[in-house]
């Protein structure tokens, strides 16, 4: 191969400065504002700011609010990856055993996957919806009166349930194509080496599946605390106030609808330490093991 | 150990391709059966419906005294060695040996010492605690031998597991397979395309053409003896030549103007196809043959040319004496073979 060579110095830095500058601008300076910004205590009418230390911290970790809000976040992480990745696992598993060589089929399957994640976000809120919604029909049918942004457990409910359904698609995909990348022969020798499907599964089948699934757990992960602010936002707007929110979206509602930026700085520092605890402890596990070939 | 009797096995798949015609034949308690034949021809159909990874379209399957149609490839206490090995990436190699030992509820004390004799057996001891793929292509090979091995089934099943290593391995491990399947004595069916593998490690051959059993038989009576052109084609290297001639009854065959007496006199008269195998040939003689090429062997040479015409080839020892283009031949009568000028059936 030939190497492409610069002749003139600037170049290579004025092709990587559209890079930077988007960094910069999105990432480090918002960043570093925040950071900033958490130890000041901003006058709500924008008059200028007066150091508090941590000040916005120790307030923060006082809240009872706070703490319900963090409760309740990691309660919906903890649901919302546990049933997304569990009925995506068990989708693709049944998937898996029709779609063995019918490759065209398996595309169109992929295709349909791949548009709906947008799509489902909105079937799923309509499904609740007040007015039309089949869910809130079926718990009124049920004896209970669904009241979707009056009543926390049902707000919380139908939050979670649409989250869930979301994400499915996407865990769908690359478990389905993981399953499809274990050579059938294996599925083979297992199948001589051990009678019960279930243990075959778990022992043989699995195993291999391991890269994928911690790949896939980081990402749900990551999307049950942050990518769902779509979703609360859709469901809670206008009312926030006595509804179930995470903690990224209680950033948005303190910041922008209670003007206490100070605050709000302080919960976005620990969201970012929380990323970065998350990404640690991703590349520990990443350079340790869980692939094979 | 055991015997398998399959009897009118076949195979329909749910597309509807029949890949697998009725197909009768037992297989005697220790045997090494091998199943030979050209690509898509069923060999490996077969071999996995005794398995029970394929379901059996018609017929009954007995290994030992259970018939086995509808029981499970775990049930049916056979091992497999696939062509690409199967093992398990994420376990070593000892766990992989002793994976189905594990799950026939056999205790820890016996598995350890089924899988290391195993082990020692196929000189793995230093590997058990690797992962398949820090093996070479060969060790992997030795560790699917290995799995089949610890089990000690009643059938041992091969689809084609030499088919991955280089030459010089595939010679050494077929030797090596043969050996342990005499010592252990198990029943064992074998499926291979390549004619020599057939030939040096079978008790008995089955050659199949397009789902259909062409002939069964010792790899001598197979050499000896071909039941059709297509096993004589098939079966040798070189292949057998095969001359299209017409027989009239009197005990001559003739090939275009050249006339050859021939020991076995058939009832057919009319077309015929003569074959002659190219090491059964020798210089010297009254056939004229006209050679266009010579392939060294070392020991032997291969002497590629026409009789009257037909492309025929020459197995002669190699006396490094050159060749004229112009030689005659002697085709003994008792080695000429004779099959129906239509159907090829051996006559
Ligand atoms: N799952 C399947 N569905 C439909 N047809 C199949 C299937 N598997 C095999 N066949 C067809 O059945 C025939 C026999 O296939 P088989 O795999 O037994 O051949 P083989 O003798 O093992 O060939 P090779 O030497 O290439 O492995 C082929 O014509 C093949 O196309
Ligand atoms: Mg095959």
């Amino acid at each position: 191969m030939k190497r492409a060579a610069f002749n003139h110095r600037l170049l290579p830095v004025a092709l990587l400065v559209p890079q930077i500058a988007i960094i910069a601008i999105f990432f480090y300076w918002p960043a570093w504002t925040a950071i900033q910004s958490s130890f000041y205590l901003e006058d709500p009418f924008g008059f200028g700011s007066t150091f508090v230390g941590t000040d916005n911290y120790t307030r923060l970790f006082a809240s009872s609010e706070y703490l319900k809000v963090a409760q309740f976040t990691i309660l919906f992480t903890v649901i919302i990856t546990v049933f997304a990745l569990g009925a995506a696992l068990l989708l693709a598993v049944k998937a898996d055993k029709v779609l063995r060589g019918a490759r065209t089929y398996r595309t169109l399957l992929m295709w349909v996957y791949a548009i709906a994640p947008p799509v489902a976000g909105f079937i799923g809120v309509m499904l609740f919806d007040q007015n039309i919604g089949p869910m809130t029909d079926l718990f009124n049918w049920l004896g209970h009166d669904y009241r979707l942004g009056l009543n926390y457990m049902d707000t919380a409910f139908a939050m979670t349930i649409t989250s869930i359904w979301i994400q499915i698609p996407v865990n769908f995909i690359f478990f389905l194509s993981g399953l499809q990348s274990i050579p059938q022969s294996v599925k083979e020798a297992a199948m001589i080496d051990n009678a019960s499907p279930t243990r075959r599964f778990w022992e043989t089948t699995f195993p291999l599946l391991a890269p994928t699934a911690f790949f896939l757990l980081i990402i749900n992960i990551t999307y049950a605390l942050f990518d769902t602010f779509g979703v609360i936002d859709t469901i809670v707007y206008g009312n926030p106030a006595s509804n179930p929110m995470t903690l990224v979206y209680k950033v948005f509602v303190d910041g922008f609808r209670g003007n206490d930026i100070g605050g709000s700085s302080a919960q976005s520092v620990v969201l970012m330490l929380l990323v970065l605890g998350l990404t640690i402890f991703q590349f520990r596990m990443l350079e340790r093991r869980i692939h094979y070939t | 150990m055991a015997t398998v009797r399959l009897s009118n096995i076949s195979k329909t798949y749910p597309n509807g391709a029949k890949a697998v015609h009725p197909t009768s034949f037992d297989i005697a308690d220790g045997e090494l059966i091998v199943l030979v034949g050209p690509s898509g021809c069923g060999k490996s159909t077969l071999l996995r419906m005794v398995a029970g990874l394929e379901d059996i379209t018609t017929g009954e399957l007995s290994i030992g005294e259970r018939i086995v149609n509808t029981l499970d490839p775990a049930e049916r206490d056979i091992a497999m060695v696939f062509q690409n090995y199967a093992l398990y990436p994420h376990m070593t190699v000892g766990k992989n040996m002793a994976y189905g030992l594990k799950n026939r509820g056999i205790d820890k004390a016996t598995i350890a010492a089924k899988v290391d004799t195993a082990a020692q057996m196929l000189n793995l001891t230093e590997y058990l605690d690797r992962r398949p793929s820090q093996l070479s292509g060969g060790q992997r090979q030795r560790v699917a031998m290995g799995r089949a091995i610890v089990r000690d089934p009643a059938l041992f099943l091969f689809d084609e597991p030499l088919s991955n290593l280089d030459a010089k391995l595939r010679n050494q491990m077929r030797i090596e397979i043969r050996a342990l399947q005499r010592r252990l004595n198990t029943t064992a069916m074998y499926v291979t395309h390549d004619q020599v593998e057939a030939m040096t490690m079978a008790d008995r051959i089955v050659v199949l053409n397009g789902g259909q059993v062409e002939q069964i038989g010792t790899p001598s009576e197979i050499y000896r003896a071909p039941a059709s052109t297509f096993v004589a084609s098939f079966m040798g290297a070189p292949p057998m030549n095969l001359i299209p001639a017409h027989y009239n009854g009197n005990g001559t065959v003739a090939v275009g103007s050249l006339s050859l007496p021939i020991a076995r006199p058939a009832d057919h008269k009319g077309e015929v196809v003569l074959g002659i195998r190219p090491e059964d040939a020798t210089i010297g003689g009254t056939t004229p043959f006209k050679l266009d090429l010579i392939e060294e062997l070392g020991a032997n040479r291969l002497l590629h040319g026409t009789i009257d015409g037909n492309a025929f080839t020459v197995n002669a020892p190699n006396d490094d004496q050159p060749l004229a283009t112009d030689l005659t031949l002697s085709l003994p009568n008792d080695t000429l073979h004779l099959f129906h000028g239509e159907s090829g059936v051996r006559l």
